[in-house]
C-alpha cells in the first residue's frame, strides 16, 4: 500500500511538472537583459588567451620578487596602460606587431623573473607599461556585439587585475630558498612558452 | 474508510494541480511591470548603476584615503550635491550627451591611484563636481510619479554609502590594505578610460559612416 502512495505520488508530482512546463509562459523576470553576460564576458576574456595569461602572471610573480612597492606598482601599472592600449586600438590606432609585442612580452617577463633581474623601479615600470599597451590593443577592443561596454570593461579589468594576484599569490613561497628555484624554474616556463608564441606569431 | 481516501486524495491533487496549470493567470509579479515602491526602487537604482555606484564608491574611498576631516566633509557635501544637480537635471529635462561620468571614474580613480594630496579646498569642488553631475544626469531621467522621493532618497543612500566606504577607508591601519584600496582606484581609472575608448569609437562610426 505504501509502495502504491508513494508511486501515485511520484505521478502526481510528475504529471504537474510536465504541466507547468507545457503552459509555463515566458517570465521577462530580468531587469537589463545582458547585463550580467556582459561583465561575465568580460571576466572571461583575457583568461581565454594563454599568452596574456603567462604575461599578467608572469607581472605578479616579478612584482613578489622585486618586493614592496614594485609589487603593487607593477601591478597599478599594468590595467592603467593596457586600457590606455585599448583605447588606441578603440580609435583605430594602428600598431604594427601586436602578436610579436605580446610574445616578446611572455619571454622577457619570463627572463625577469627566471633571473630574479632587479631593475630601478622605473625602468620595470617603462617596461611593464611598454608591453601592456600591446595587450590592451589586442584584448581591449573586442567587445561581442550587444553588450555594455562598461560591464565588460570592469569584468576585463578586475580579470586581469585578479591575474596579477594569482602571481603574487604565488610569489609568496619567494620567501624559501626552495620557492626562489620554482619561481626561477616557473619564469623559465614562461620564456619557454613565450618564444612558442613569437614562432607561432612569425610563421 | 483510511484506505479510500488514501486512493482519492492524490487523484483530487493532480485534478486540481491540472486545472491550475491549465487556466494560469498574469501573476504581475516581475519587477520590470511592478517596481518595488518609490524607496526600493531609487535604491535599486543605483545600486543597479554601475555608472553612478562606482564614482560613489570611488569619492567615498578617495574621502577616506584623505582622512577623518575629509570624510566627514564628504559625507554632506556629495548627497547635496547630487541633490541640487538632481533639481537642475529634473528641470533641464534634456542635456547633451557628454563624457562626464567616464570622467569621474578617470579622475577619482586616478586620484585614488597615486594616492594624491589634494588642499582641501580642492577636495571639496571635486566632490561637489562629480556629485552634482552625477545627480544631473539623474534628474533629467527621474521619474515624475515618484514626487520628491525620487530626489531625496538617492542622496539618502548616497550618504549610507560614503559613510560606509570612507569609515572603512580610515579605519585601515595596515600599509597593503591602503594599497589594496589603491589598485581598486586604478582598476576604476581604467574602465574609465576603456570608456573613452569605447564612446570615441561610437563617435568615430558615426562620423565616418
Amino acid at each position: 500500500m505504501i509502495g502504491n502512495n508513494r508511486y501515485l505520488n511520484a505521478v502526481t508530482c510528475l504529471m504537474a511538472l510536465i504541466g507547468y512546463l507545457l503552459f509555463a509562459p515566458s517570465v521577462h523576470a530580468h531587469v537589463q537583459q545582458g547585463q550580467a553576460v556582459s561583465f561575465i564576458t568580460g571576466l572571461e576574456h583575457p583568461w581565454s588567451g594563454l599568452d596574456h595569461v603567462l604575461a599578467m602572471i608572469a607581472v605578479g610573480i616579478w612584482g613578489a620578487q622585486l618586493g614592496t612597492p614594485a609589487i603593487w606598482i607593477l601591478p597599478i601599472t599594468f590595467p592603467l596602460v593596457m586600457s590606455l592600449g585599448a583605447m588606441f586600438g578603440l580609435l583605430g590606432i594602428p600598431l604594427p606587431g601586436i602578436e610579436i609585442g605580446i610574445a616578446v612580452s611572455a619571454i622577457v617577463l619570463g627572463i625577469m623573473v627566471m633571473g630574479e633581474i632587479n631593475p630601478k623601479l622605473n625602468v620595470a615600470v617603462a617596461l611593464v607599461g611598454c608591453f601592456a599597451i600591446f595587450h590592451g590593443h589586442a584584448h581591449g577592443t573586442e567587445l561581442p556585439p550587444g553588450q555594455s561596454g562598461l560591464l565588460y570593461s570592469m569584468g576585463f579589468v578586475v580579470a586581469t587585475g585578479c591575474l596579477h594576484g594569482v602571481g603574487i599569490a604565488i610569489g609568496i613561497i619567494h620567501r624559501w630558498p626552495f620557492g626562489k628555484l620554482v619561481l626561477r624554474g616557473s619564469g623559465a616556463c614562461i620564456s619557454a612558452m613565450g618564444i612558442f608564441f613569437l614562432w607561432q606569431a612569425v610563421v | 474508510m483510511n484506505k479510500n481516501l488514501s486512493t482519492t486524495a492524490p487523484l483530487v491533487i493532480t485534478a486540481v494541480t491540472i486545472a491550475t496549470v491549465l487556466f494560469p493567470e498574469g501573476a504581475a509579479a516581475h519587477l520590470v511591470t511592478t517596481g518595488m515602491g518609490a524607496v526600493y526602487d531609487n535604491i535599486g537604482h543605483l545600486f543597479l548603476t554601475p555608472e553612478d555606484l562606482i564614482p560613489a564608491i570611488a569619492v567615498g574611498l578617495y574621502a577616506g584615503l584623505r582622512g577623518k576631516a575629509i570624510g566627514r566633509q564628504t559625507l554632506f557635501i556629495f548627497p547635496l550635491a547630487w541633490l541640487i544637480g538632481s533639481i537642475a537635471g529634473f528641470v533641464a529635462t534634456s542635456l547633451p550627451v557628454l563624457p562626464l561620468q567616464m570622467l569621474s571614474f578617470l579622475l577619482v580613480g586616478g586620484l585614488i591611484a597615486a594616492d594624491l594630496h589634494l588642499n582641501d579646498k580642492a577636495i571639496a569642488i571635486l566632490v561637489i563636481l562629480v556629485g552634482a553631475m552625477h545627480g544631473l544626469y539623474n534628474g533629467v531621467t527621474l521619474d515624475v510619479r515618484q514626487g520628491a522621493s525620487g530626489f531625496f532618497l538617492i542622496p539618502c543612500v548616497l550618504f549610507v554609502l560614503i559613510a560606509i566606504t570612507s569609515a572603512l577607508t580610515i579605519s585601515l591601519r595596515p600599509a597593503w590594505a591602503r594599497v589594496v584600496i589603491r589598485v581598486m582606484g586604478s582598476w576604476i581609472a581604467a574602465v574609465g578610460l576603456l570608456m573613452f575608448g569605447w564612446m570615441a569609437k561610437g563617435v568615430l562610426t558615426i562620423v565616418t559612416g
